[in-house]
């Protein structure tokens, strides 16, 4: 068997907003478009990806969030609704998809056995997230992939941002490993915003685009700083930023996916490719790609 | 027994274990005994509605309210989904929710019913309704915790939900869904083992259902920000649970506090404590916050405590 790679990593954030505005027949919402931009800059992420073969989606997402250590879904398919608590009038989703549990348990594993308190989720009526379901869909509408979706600890919350991040750090490297020893050809998606303080009032047509932008400067500058340090291919700055940009912007890479997806790349020293930045909600949102084979230049 | 359109505060914990799986620490028997003496406690009244504010739903676009007539699902614990599924069915008073809605715009506040099929109706609601309100004898309505909110803003709430019962001419049972001291045991324990995560989350615990036995609801109230500081694990801005429940109460010392029980589960300071409303008060009121009656926006006021920069918000700059 040939060693597993990682055949790209992404940003790829899940505003239900992107899915709503594109009208799937799988949602029941109905819209007149809108965030144009994002929604343009996950075609370029799926362009991207259109030459490049893969097995599997490895998804961490910060809408499920767990406090007793990372679980990891370990069940064969899901079929069912995914109504958002939020923008419950904006996203209704019906997902039918298959988990890698045999690459997902190998993940587990790995990161036990690297110290981290891990757990399978095994119970068939488990509800996906919407944010694994958006961050899928937008990347590979056909769902003709078989997904892995690991839980987001928030030890961020009961301890701080450095701890999360050397959490985070372990778990990615004990994907790649796992990755590695399985043969296959992943890709993986780092599932969140940036800055995330959103508005806390919605217009009354929500898709109504004279009403979106960023929510404060501050926010607009963090994310620049941040997105900037990702095109320079300063990877390992950007982490060391991280908790700072986090408390200063309420980011959603609280979570840690993102932290995660840098480490099981390796912390990449090559330019990233930034297909788009926009604002959902006042949110900051950039889709951006990190292809390998940049590195081996 | 005072003549109040409330006839009942309740405060419960919403961890699935007391539902599931009672019997695998005494502790949490107990908690689930305390439960149905609370679900005892709401029959013997005339209550006609039941008002749940539960702090396991965050909301973000104002206030969320539960209007869908009879929400149906097999729900998973995200985090306890080892635990086992729960079949529920509750039956909501939409009427009720609208005019709830109503009441919360007409005093500044942004509010919405939501009514959807399917729509994921958190943890501790569904443990709460399934305990106290088991044969959906008295309809109910669940309002959201807006995670920005502030205390201005959810006392306005709490106003808000008390104007929407008086001019319903219903009784009510408020029910709040929360933990205590929040802070989990973040690995896996043998449950018989469980215990309040630290001395300190106990202290300040049995601060707390000292005045609450004592009906001192609003005292309590009052001191919600430190023990934000104190025993909470800061996911939101603030701890809302006893600003919300005692605006809807009516602001006071009034109560025959009646606490049930006070337990771990899974760490955290788990009671159920029944406020009815009284004669007599305690008092010894400690109103040092100013009492607001409309929300005119965040006044991004300077907190005592550490929270982070938010930066304008939407609705100050009239969009
Ligand atoms: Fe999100």
């Amino acid at each position: 068997m040939s060693k597993g790679e990682i055949v790209m990593g992404a940003l790829a954030p899940h505003p239900p907003h992107l899915v709503y505005a594109e009208n799937p027949p799988q949602n029941d919402a109905t819209s007149e478009g809108g965030w144009e931009e994002l929604r343009w800059g996950y075609e370029r992420l799926r362009e991207s990806l259109s030459d490049r073969d893969y097995d599997v989606i490895i998804v961490h997402t910060p809408h499920w969030a767990t406090f007793i250590g990372t679980h990891f879904l370990g069940v064969e398919s899901f079929k069912s609704l995914s109504v958002d608590p939020i923008f419950p009038n904006l996203f209704r989703y019906n997902y039918d998809l298959n988990v890698d549990v045999e690459l997902s348990r190998a993940i587990h594993d790995n990161a036990a056995d690297s110290g981290l308190l891990v757990k399978m989720m095994e119970n068939p009526d488990f509800r996906i997230d919407y944010g694994t379901i958006t961050s899928c869909h937008l990347v590979n509408p056909k769902w003709d992939k078989p997904i892995v979706c690991i839980s987001s600890n928030r030890s961020k919350f009961y301890f701080n941002s450095e701890v999360m991040q050397a959490n985070m750090i372990k778990l990615g490297e004990a994907t790649r490993k796992a990755i590695e020893a399985s043969g296959k050809k992943a890709l993986l998606l780092s599932s969140n915003s940036l800055s995330h303080r959103h508005f806390t009032v919605e217009p009354e047509v929500p898709e109504d685009m004279s009403k979106e932008h960023v929510t404060n400067h501050n926010q607009y500058l963090w994310d620049m700083k941040m997105i900037n340090l990702m095109r320079d291919g300063k990877t390992k700055e950007m982490i060391d930023l991280m908790p700072d940009f986090t408390e200063q912007t309420v980011a959603e890479t609280e979570a840690g996916c993102l932290t995660w997806l840098m480490s099981a790349l390796g912390f990449p020293d090559y330019k990233a490719t930034v297909h788009a930045y926009g604002t959902v909600i006042g949110t900051g949102n950039a889709i951006v790609g990190w292809d390998p084979r940049k590195a081996k230049i | 027994m005072r003549d109040d359109n409330v006839r009942k505060g309740i405060l419960v914990p919403g961890l699935p274990h007391p539902l599931l799986c009672p019997e695998k620490n005494e502790g949490w028997q107990r908690v689930r005994d305390a439960y149905d003496e609370a679900r005892k406690e709401i029959e013997a009244t005339d209550a006609e509605i039941l008002i749940v504010y539960s702090t396991f739903w965050p909301s973000i676009l104002g206030h969320q309210i539960q209007a869908f007539p009879e929400p149906e699902w097999t729900y998973v614990d995200e985090e306890f989904h080892d635990l086992g599924s729960i079949d529920y069915k509750f039956r909501m008073d939409p009427e009720f929710a609208e005019l709830t809605v109503d009441k919360c715009k007409e005093r500044g506040l942004h509010a919405r019913t939501v009514s959807y099929y399917g729509f994921p109706i958190d943890t501790g609601t569904i443990v709460a309704l399934k305990l106290l309100n088991p044969d959906n004898r008295i309809p109910a309505i669940v309002v959201s915790s807006n995670m920005y909110a502030n205390r201005a803003e959810s006392i306005v709430l709490g106003k808000s939900i008390r104007d929407a019962i008086d001019s319903s001419g219903k009784k009510a049972a408020v029910i709040v869904v929360s933990a205590l001291s929040n802070r989990l045991h973040t690995v896996e324990i043998d449950p018989k083992e469980d215990k309040i995560h630290s001395l300190k989350d106990h202290e300040w615990n049995s601060k707390f259902l000292e005045y609450l036995g004592k009906g001192r609801l609003e005292d309590v109230s009052q001191l919600s920000r430190q023990f934000h500081n104190e025993a909470r694990v800061p996911k939101v801005v603030s701890f809302k649970p006893f600003w919300i429940m005692a605006s809807i109460m009516g602001q006071n010392n009034l109560y025959d506090g009646n606490v049930l029980a006070y337990e771990p589960v899974w760490g955290t300071g788990s009671a159920v404590v029944t406020m009815t409303p009284a004669e007599d008060t305690a008092g010894d009121l400690e109103y040092d916050e100013d009492d607001p009656e409309f929300y005119k926006g965040d006044r991004e006021v300077l907190d005592f405590y550490d929270q982070p920069e938010m930066g304008s918000l939407e609705e100050a700059n009239g969009h």
